[in-house]
C-alpha cells in the first residue's frame, strides 16, 4: 500500500515536473562535461601524466609537482608578484563605491548623467585593445602620456621597458575601463535607500558628508562586502589574460604571476609539463578557496555580511 | 543657472564646498575617461602620423590607416569569423540558459535546489586549465570552433541575473492561472515567460556578446589554425606580439615591416574592433544597468 501511494507520487511529480527535469539535460550536460570532469582531471597534479598516456594509467606521484613548485627559485617572487598586483588592485576596489557617492550626491542631473554614460564605455573595450592602447600610449616616442608629461617638461620615457612602471600601468588602465562599470551596482544599491532618511537627515541639519557616513555607507556596506569576499576568492587568478598581453622580456620579473607562469611552462611551452602546470592550478584553486571562506567568515563576524 | 545659483543659496557652505569639489573631481574624470577614447579615433584619421602633442586634431585628415585595414586580408578574416563566433555563441548560450535559468527559477520544483547548488560550485571552484584542455582534447575538440562555443554557453553568473529577474519580475499567479488553463511548461516558457523578459534578454545576451567578441585567450588556447582566428587574436599578432618592445628573434627588416605597417593601422584596427560593441551599447543602455540592478539582488 505505502509502496503504491509513493509510486503514485513518483510518477505525478515526473507527470508535473518531467518538461523542466528535461530543459534542465543540455545545462547540466554542458555542466558536468566541461567543469566537473575536470575537477575530475585534476587529480593529474598527484599523478605523473603524459599525453600519450591516459589519465588513469599514469604512476600516482602524491605531492610531487606540489613540492617541485615550492621549491622552485622563482616560487616566492610568483607568489610576491601576485600578491602585490591585489594588493594594488585591492587598494583601489573603494574607488567605484566612491564614484557612485559623488554622483548621487550631485545635484545637477544631466551632468551626472553624462558622466555615467561616458563612464561606462570603456568597459566594452576588449583586453587586446585595452592592452595595445596601453602600449602605444606609454611609448616613449609617440605615446600620449610622454606628451603630457612633456609639458611639464620631463624627458621622454619608454613606459613598457621599465619594471617599476608595470604595476601603476596595470591598475590605471583597469580603473580607466571598469570604474564606471563597477560603480552601477552601488549605485543601485544607493538608489534603494529610502529618501525618508535623507529627508529627515536634511531637517536635522546633517551636512552631505554627515549623511554619506551615517546614511550611504551602512547602505551600501552589504554589497560593498559581497563583493569584496567574491575578489578574495579570486586572488591567485584574477587578471592573467591582461597579465600576459602587457608581459614582455624587461618587466617578466615583476609581471610573471602564478597563473601565467602556469601557462607559460604548459601550453606556451615547447614541452608542456601538464602534471605539473596541474598542481599549480589546483594549489591557487585551493588557496582562493580558503581564502573566500576565511574573508567570508572573517567580515561576517565583523560586520555580518556573509554570503552564507 | 538660476537653478544652480538656488542649489548653492540653499546648501549650507560646508556642503557647498562638498559640491564644488564633487563637480570638479566628476569633470576630471569625465575628460579622463573620453580622452584616451577620443585621441585613438582622431589617431585613427591621421594616417601613421603623430598627433600634435595632445591636439584631437590631426595635422591632416587621411583614411590611410583604414585603407591599410582594407588591404589586410587577416583582418577581415578574424572579423567574419568574430562576428560568426559572437552570432553563434551568443544564440547558443542564451538557448541553454534559459534553459537553466527557468527551471531553477521555478521555486515549486525541488530538485532545482541541487542543480543551483551544481551551478553555484562551479563559480567557486574549478579544475583549472590545464585539467579543462586536456578534458577537451579528450573529446576531439581542439581547432573547432565548439571548443570556444560550447564550454562558454552556460555562464554561471548570467543565469543567475536571468533566474532572478524571471523569480521576483514574472508574477507566481500568471503561472498558476495558465496552468489552470492547461499551459504546459514549454509552452508557458516561450510564450508567456520569454515575451515578458525583453529586457534581462537584452542584457544577458549584450553580456555574452561582448565577451566573445572580446576573448583572446580561449581562442589562442583552443584554436591552432590561424584561419580560424578572430579578430583579437590577430589584434595581439597586429599589435603587441610585432611591438618592437616584446619582439625577439625575427629578422630586422621583416621587424621593420611589421612595424611600419602596425604603426599605419594600429589606431583605425582599434577602431574597427571596437565599433560593433560599442555601437550595440546605446541600444541596451537602459536595459543594461537595469540588468546589473537585477543581478545584484540576491534570490
Amino acid at each position: 500500500m505505502t509502496i503504491n501511494i509513493k509510486r503514485n507520487s513518483v510518477l505525478k511529480h515526473f507527470q508535473r515536473y518531467g518538461a523542466l527535469y528535461i530543459m534542465l539535460i543540455i545545462p547540466m550536460a554542458i555542466l558536468v562535461l566541461f567543469k566537473y570532469v575536470p575537477m575530475y582531471g585534476a587529480q593529474i597534479a598527484f599523478r605523473n601524466y603524459r599525453i600519450t598516456r591516459s589519465i588513469e594509467s599514469s604512476p600516482w606521484v602524491g605531492f610531487k609537482y606540489f613540492e617541485k613548485f615550492f621549491d622552485y627559485y622563482g616560487f616566492w617572487p610568483i607568489l610576491r608578484n601576485t600578491l602585490t598586483i591585489n594588493l594594488y588592485s585591492l587598494l583601489v576596489f573603494p574607488l567605484p563605491l566612491i564614484l557612485a557617492i559623488l554622483l548621487t550626491h550631485l545635484p545637477f542631473k544631466r551632468m551626472v548623467k553624462t558622466v555615467q554614460n561616458v563612464s561606462y564605455i570603456p568597459h566594452f573595450v576588449s583586453t587586446v585593445v585595452l592592452c595595445s592602447m596601453v602600449i602605444q600610449f606609454t611609448n616613449a616616442r609617440t605615446g600620449l602620456i610622454n606628451a603630457i608629461t612633456a609639458i611639464f617638461g620631463a624627458e621622454p620615457v619608454n613606459f613598457m621597458a621599465h619594471k617599476e612602471y608595470f604595476y601603476p600601468i596595470y591598475i590605471l588602465s583597469d580603473l580607466w575601463r571598469d570604474l564606471g562599470y563597477n560603480s552601477i551596482i552601488y549605485i543601485a544599491a544607493l538608489t534603494g535607500v529610502s529618501p525618508d532618511l535623507h529627508e529627515a537627515a536634511i531637517m536635522d541639519g546633517a551636512s552631505i558628508i554627515k549623511r554619506v557616513w551615517h546614511i550611504d555607507i551602512p547602505s551600501i556596506m552589504p554589497t560593498f562586502c559581497t563583493l569584496l569576499i567574491m575578489r578574495c576568492g579570486q586572488m591567485l587568478t584574477i587578471g592573467y589574460e591582461k597579465v600576459l598581453l602587457l608581459q614582455n622580456s624587461l618587466n617578466i620579473s615583476v609581471s610573471e604571476v602564478i597563473s601565467t607562469y602556469s601557462y607559460n611552462i604548459s601550453l606556451n611551452a615547447a614541452s608542456p609539463q601538464f602534471s605539473y602546470a596541474a598542481a599549480i592550478g589546483l594549489f591557487s584553486a585551493v588557496v582562493n578557496l580558503v581564502l573566500l571562506a576565511t574573508v567570508n567568515k572573517l567580515i561576517g563576524r565583523t560586520s555580518g555580511n556573509s554570503l552564507w | 543657472m538660476s537653478e544652480i545659483r538656488k542649489i548653492f543659496r540653499r546648501n549650507s557652505s560646508g556642503d557647498n564646498v562638498f559640491v564644488i569639489m564633487d563637480m570638479l573631481i566628476l569633470l576630471l574624470l569625465f575628460v579622463a575617461i573620453l580622452y584616451p577614447l577620443l585621441y585613438v579615433i582622431s589617431s585613427s584619421f591621421s594616417g601613421g602620423q603623430m598627433l600634435m602633442g595632445l591636439s584631437l586634431v590631426p595635422k591632416r585628415v587621411s583614411l590611410e590607416g583604414y585603407k591599410a585595414v582594407f588591404e589586410y586580408s587577416a583582418v577581415w578574416n578574424g572579423y567574419r569569423n568574430s562576428i560568426f563566433y559572437t552570432l553563434f555563441g551568443t544564440v547558443l548560450a542564451m538557448v541553454v540558459t534559459v534553459l537553466c535559468a527557468y527551471p531553477l527559477s521555478r521555486t515549486d520544483f525541488k530538485p532545482g535546489k541541487y542543480a543551483m547548488g551544481l551551478c553555484v560550485f562551479t563559480m567557486y571552484f574549478s579544475g583549472g586549465l590545464i585539467p579543462t584542455y586536456l578534458t577537451i582534447r579528450n573529446y576531439q575538440m581542439i581547432n573547432t570552433i565548439w571548443a570556444v562555443i560550447v564550454p562558454n554557453a552556460l555562464s554561471v553568473y548570467n543565469m543567475i541575473v536571468m533566474r532572478t529577474y524571471f523569480k521576483t519580475q514574472i508574477p507566481v499567479e500568471l503561472r498558476e492561472s495558465a496552468q489552470i488553463d492547461g499551459c504546459g511548461d514549454w509552452r508557458y516558457l516561450l510564450q508567456i515567460t520569454l515575451p515578458l523578459s525583453g529586457s534581462v534578454l537584452g542584457v544577458v545576451a549584450l553580456y555574452y556578446a561582448v565577451a566573445r567578441w572580446n576573448s583572446y585567450f580561449t581562442e589562442m588556447v583552443y584554436l591552432q589554425n590561424r584561419d580560424m582566428l578572430p579578430l583579437q587574436n590577430i589584434l595581439r599578432e597586429i599589435l603587441i606580439i610585432n611591438n618592437p618592445t616584446t619582439e625577439m628573434g625575427i629578422s630586422p627588416e621583416a621587424e621593420a615591416k611589421a612595424a611600419e605597417r602596425s604603426e599605419l593601422l594600429k589606431y583605425s584596427v582599434i577602431v574597427l574592433a571596437s565599433l560593433p560593441m560599442m555601437m550595440m551599447y546605446p541600444f541596451f543602455q537602459k536595459s543594461f544597468v537595469k540588468g546589473v540592478m537585477v543581478g545584484s539582488v540576491k534570490g
